[in-house]
């Protein structure tokens, strides 16, 4: 399959709202949801409207630590119902290159308008270890067939497609994982294949994002890309200490001290998620934030409003 | 080689319980060296099967033999006679050799004495390790000569994921990130473009997802006017 380079600057395309807040120029907010273990969809549709008017696209994870949830693009389809701009989380894990170019349809048919492409977490950490993982296709190759199939209106096979799934395409980056000039070349290759945006890990260690902000700089993804800081504000020291331990994070030990420390934890929680929204957003070459408020949504307005990033910007 | 691991006895007995005649069969191949089916474990089988059978007032008449090659139809004569009057074959070869002699013995019940693990070596004695996941489209030559396919535990063809931490994976702690190896590889040989290169999607036609695989070559069949020998 042929794989061309992505342009940053292209008009918005394809009636995503995050595209169009990227595109013009804002600090963008997106927000996670985290679908229940369950046929909850009530769940999904409460944390849509608490977020909707807090952030620009609200991230359904598929399937997260490799743990059974109910699945991605139903619990899309539930933001759509509460008014909410769903960016569908994909996988490779367990779904092959046949199961993922039907679901993209499916998605785009109901009108889902952004999408993010993953490997996604090993099978061994979730719920059914001994399950197969499937990584037919690897996170940078979906990348390039959902470019291929709204540009080129192929399927990877060559087949055309008569109605193009259009939708706005992003990819995650670690930066905390290993060589920082591994991480930017991986980085290169994300936007290369046709990445429009990418959403870190959580950022805990604002100076090490901050060197591997300055290696993307120097490689100049961030102008053919938009890059989005993963904020996640920390409810307890027990939270923050159980992030420390999985893997690709980076938590500094005097931030969890801090919070051992704090009286009002959640209060304490909320003002380090600020002062790293602050600290990340003056970083050149960051376009917004992508918070993951795990089991902690209702905390994200607030956050939001302090951070003096509300109202959000409503682009036509 | 083809890496296997014995199956434990009390695993076995339950197949041929209520058997008279049973035939251990090894192989000097790969089983041999990774020391799960030569003529020392057949010999350990076979007296563990007969421990076994004993302790349970029961009388199993067991022959052992070790071929040179399980997988190879002419080494596979010393077996006929022996399983012309067994009940049951138990292989220490692997899934292949198990395989062969069922073909060439199809009334017999073959039963593997071994779990067949993957293609690897010897790291240090007593530590085999998977090399080789026999994709059937090798690409070692891109990702200086260290396989993602079986060393990267999610298999991934271009870079590492976002789990792999201190050049570890995420998978497991006890094991080297393959695409940080790789890059440290590359690195070092001054080849690292090869990491901006994407590499396309896997064409698992050729692997084990593929119906069964075959390789034909002519050059190497006996004259096909010369009738073998009846």
């Amino acid at each position: 399959m042929s794989i061309g380079p992505a342009a940053k600057v292209i008009e918005a395309r394809t009636g995503s709202r995050l595209e169009k807040v990227l595109r013009a120029g804002h600090f963008a907010v997106t927000a996670e949801i985290g679908p229940p273990k369950g046929a909850d969809g009530r769940r999904i549709q409460d944390l849509a409207f608490l977020l909707r008017d807090c952030s620009d696209a609200q991230n359904l994870t598929d399937n997260q630590t490799a743990v059974v949830r109910l699945c991605s693009l139903a619990a899309a389809v539930h933001v759509l119902h509460s008014g909410g701009e769903p960016v569908l989380q994909m996988t490779t894990r367990d779904r092959n290159r046949i199961a993922l170019q039907s679901d993209l349809l499916g998605a785009a048919s109901l009108g889902v308008r952004n999408v993010l492409c993953l490997s996604g977490d090993h099978q061994r950490f979730g719920n059914h270890p001994e399950a197969k993982g499937v990584f037919d296709l690897d996170s940078v190759q979906l990348t390039a067939t959902v470019r291929r199939m709204r540009e080129e209106r192929l399927f990877m096979c060559g087949e055309e497609i008569k109605v193009p799934p259009r939708v706005f395409v992003g990819a995650v980056e670690n930066p905390f994982a290993g060589p920082v000039e591994l991480r930017v070349l991986r980085l290169g290759k994300k936007v290369m294949a046709g990445a429009e945006f990418i959403q870190t890990q959580v950022v805990y260690d604002v100076e090490g994002f901050a060197r591997w902000m300055a290696a993307v700089r120097a490689a100049g993804w961030h102008k053919k890309t938009f890059i989005l800081a993963g904020v996640t504000p920390p409810r307890s020291a027990g939270a923050l200490r159980y992030m420390s331990r999985i893997p690709g994070m980076r938590v500094p030990e005097e931030l969890i001290r801090r919070m051992e420390k704090a009286s009002n934890k959640p209060r304490e929680g909320q003002r380090i998620a600020l002062e790293i929204i602050d600290q990340v957003r003056a970083i050149a070459g960051v376009s917004g934030i992508h918070i993951m408020a795990i089991n902690w949504e209702e905390a994200v307005p607030e956050i939001v409003s302090m951070a003096g990033l509300y109202p959000r910007p409503r682009p036509n | 080689m083809i890496l296997a691991r014995p199956k434990t006895v009390s695993s076995i007995l339950p197949l041929v319980w209520g058997m008279k005649s049973l035939v251990v069969a090894g192989c000097q191949e790969c089983v041999t060296v990774c020391q799960a089916g030569g003529r020392k474990e057949v010999s350990c089988v076979a007296q563990l099967l007969e421990i076994a059978g004993k302790k349970r007032g029961f009388l199993f008449t067991i022959a052992q033999v070790t071929v040179f090659r399980q997988c190879d139809n002419e080494y596979l004569a010393p077996l006929d006679a022996l399983l012309k009057k067994a009940d049951a074959c138990i292989s220490l070869g692997c899934g292949v050799g198990v395989q062969f002699i069922a073909e060439r013995h199809p009334a017999v019940m073959v039963i593997p004495g071994v779990d067949t693990v993957g293609g690897g070596g010897t790291v240090i004695p007593g530590v085999w390790e998977e090399r080789c996941a026999m994709c059937g489209e090798c690409i070692l030559a891109e990702t200086a000569a260290i396989c993602p396919m079986t060393r990267c535990a999610k298999g991934l063809l271009n870079g590492p994921c976002g789990g792999s931490v201190d050049g570890r994976c995420e998978a497991g702690p006890d094991l080297p990130c393959a695409w940080e190896m790789i890059y440290q590889r590359l690195r070092k040989q001054g080849r690292l473009e090869s990491l901006t290169r994407i590499r396309p999607p896997k064409n698992w036609a050729h692997s084990g997802s593929g119906a069964m695989r075959k390789v034909i070559r002519e050059e190497v069949m006996p004259c096909l006017s010369v009738q073998p020998l009846k």
